[in-house]
């Protein structure tokens, strides 16, 4: 055993942390979200354990899941092509930048349907948790998360066009980011006053204010959905335009080959 | 003759550096040009313009006589390019890979013109092997088959022979050249191979630091830079005294 060699490897991984975001979020971002998304969880909960427990938590982890996977539906499938070097075949095919993002939402579904298929019966079986219980409101609510997701995979794709492998690690972490003020198993009230803030203009914390409605209340939650439908067509509108924008100068910079590298 | 692509006053420029600078010419039906040129000179990048994948500076491209930035899907439907640099998704099979492409170009009778290709290339013995078990001359030899599935008029390649061992070299060489003969196939085709290059090129485009320095037939190049051979008059070039 000789310590200077050991010191020896430990620096090349400590070089790395040095300028690679993916390793520094490794270390910092994960843990503190966690921690905020849970500290609030636990905020919510000494205020005495709400009813409907079950459906409030395994309703919103289904619910989060969808937003999550149409995501990762959009971002994963355009790494797919950086991974394996096809982006350039892809992009001198004749299949225009519409009909690709086009594609791309199209995946995004099926993925999503997939993985609720199982989350959705999984639940059922083991929890006795049946998520058609939120009736009708379930169909609005959850477009609304896959549209939601699509802005956010879009835009993430984007980042990734243009910063290259370093942005690759927002397509696994960029929805977290969401998670605390999307109040997903707690209720915006349990927020902060300016997080409070930050959540009105955040289409899934109207969704999830409306599930929790829908659950406690078996109301319709219109003014959520309402909420969170304008906020989505905005974000969608501009993040399409942001893709548009950034493709243009992805190709004035002649990035498009070397993404990846 | 009448020109396929046309190319006038192409400029490219990365902040300061001038990859591209002013080079203009013409590719005419049924003929392989051949661009050399040292590290840097600007090759890649003038083939990714004439690709569409990168926007020039200034200057102009012309494809089918039509203008590249407003015609794009129109040009991109009956040009392909393949490259050593680009491969397939890995877990797909041959089969899938070039099904997914051939559907991407609007192959007629896809699976019919997939055979003949593989055939082709010698590889029909591939078809269902995942991408990600092949070496790397198999999987340029798939890329290939996957730059003629639309019947091009127009192949680019940049250095498609880079990673193909020499008999398939060879042959890769000679089936384009068939290709072009009976169907008048145009090919842009970058290489560091200076006697494939001059096996294969009707004419050539030396460049270097950007610009156009030399054009003509391999024979007229040699005589005016008095070579033997264009490895010979590379040299001259890139390492003038
Ligand atoms: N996306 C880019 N951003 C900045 N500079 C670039 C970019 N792409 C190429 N360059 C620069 O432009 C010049 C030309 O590069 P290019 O790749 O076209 O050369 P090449 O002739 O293909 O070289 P090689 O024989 O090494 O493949 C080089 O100086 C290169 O560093
Ligand atoms: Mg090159």
């Amino acid at each position: 055993m000789k310590l200077s060699r050991i010191f020896a490897y430990t620096e090349r991984h400590l070089y790395l942390y040095k300028r690679s975001l993916p390793r520094l979020m490794e270390v910092f971002y994960w843990p503190v979200l966690d921690l905020v998304v849970w500290g609030f969880v636990s905020i919510y909960l000494t205020r005495g354990t709400p009813r409907d427990f079950i459906t409030l938590f395994i309703g919103a982890l289904i619910l989060w899941d969808i937003l999550f996977r149409s995501q990762q539906g959009i971002s994963v499938s355009f790494l797919e092509d950086v991974w394996s070097r096809n982006l350039l075949n892809i992009f001198v095919s004749p299949l225009s930048p519409a009909e690709y993002i086009a594609s791309l939402l199209f995946l995004s579904v099926i993925k999503l349907l997939l993985t609720s298929t199982v989350m959705v019966t999984l639940a059922y079986v083991l929890y006795s948790f049946d998520i058609f219980l939120l009736g009708f409101p379930l169909i609005p609510l959850v477009l609304n998360l896959i549209v939601m997701g699509w802005s956010i995979g879009i835009i993430t794709t984007a980042l990734i066009m243009r910063f290259g492998q370093e942005a690759e690690v927002l397509a696994w972490g960029i929805a977290l980011l969401f998670q605390p003020v999307s109040a997903v198993f707690y209720p915006v009230s349990v927020l902060p006053g300016f997080l409070k803030q930050v959540a009105f203009f955040i289409p899934s914390a109207h969704v999830f204010e409306g599930m929790r409605q829908v659950i406690s209340k078996g109301a319709f939650p219109v003014e959520d959905l309402v909420w969170a439908a304008g906020l989505n067509i905005a974000y969608m509108t501009a993040s399409l335009l942001f893709y548009g924008w950034n493709f243009k100068v992805v190709k004035k910079k002649g990035l498009l080959a070397k993404v990846g590298e | 003759m009448n020109a396929i692509a046309e190319v006038l006053g192409l400029t490219k420029l990365f902040g300061h550096v001038r990859a591209v600078d002013d080079v203009s010419f013409k590719m005419y039906e049924g003929e392989i040009l051949g661009l050399i040129g040292p590290n840097g000179a600007g090759k890649t990048t003038t083939l990714q313009m004439l690709l569409g994948l990168t926007t020039p500076t200034s200057g102009e491209i012309r494809i089918f006589g039509l203008e590249l930035g407003s015609n794009r899907e129109e040009i991109l439907a009956s040009v392909n390019f393949s490259s050593s640099y680009i491969s397939l998704p890995y877990s797909l099979t041959v089969r899938e890979n070039l099904m997914v492409f051939a559907r991407l170009y609007g192959v007629k009778r896809p699976k019919d013109r997939i055979d003949e290709l593989l055939r082709i290339f010698e590889i029909e013995g591939l078809k269902n092997t995942p991408a990600r078990r092949l070496s790397s001359g198999q999987i340029t030899r798939v890329c290939l088959c996957k730059a003629l599935l639309n019947s091009p008029r127009i192949l680019f390649l940049d250095e498609p022979t880079a990673s193909l061992d020499p008999d398939i070299a060879d042959k890769t060489r000679k089936l384009l050249k068939k290709i072009k003969d009976e169907k008048g196939l145009s090919i842009l085709y970058t290489s560091h191979n200076m006697k494939e290059m001059e096996e294969m090129s009707d004419r050539i485009i030396f460049m270097d630091r950007g610009r156009v320095i030399a054009a003509g037939r391999p024979e007229d190049i040699k005589k005016e830079f008095k070579g033997e051979d264009l490895e010979e008059v590379f040299l001259k070039i890139a390492r003038p005294r």
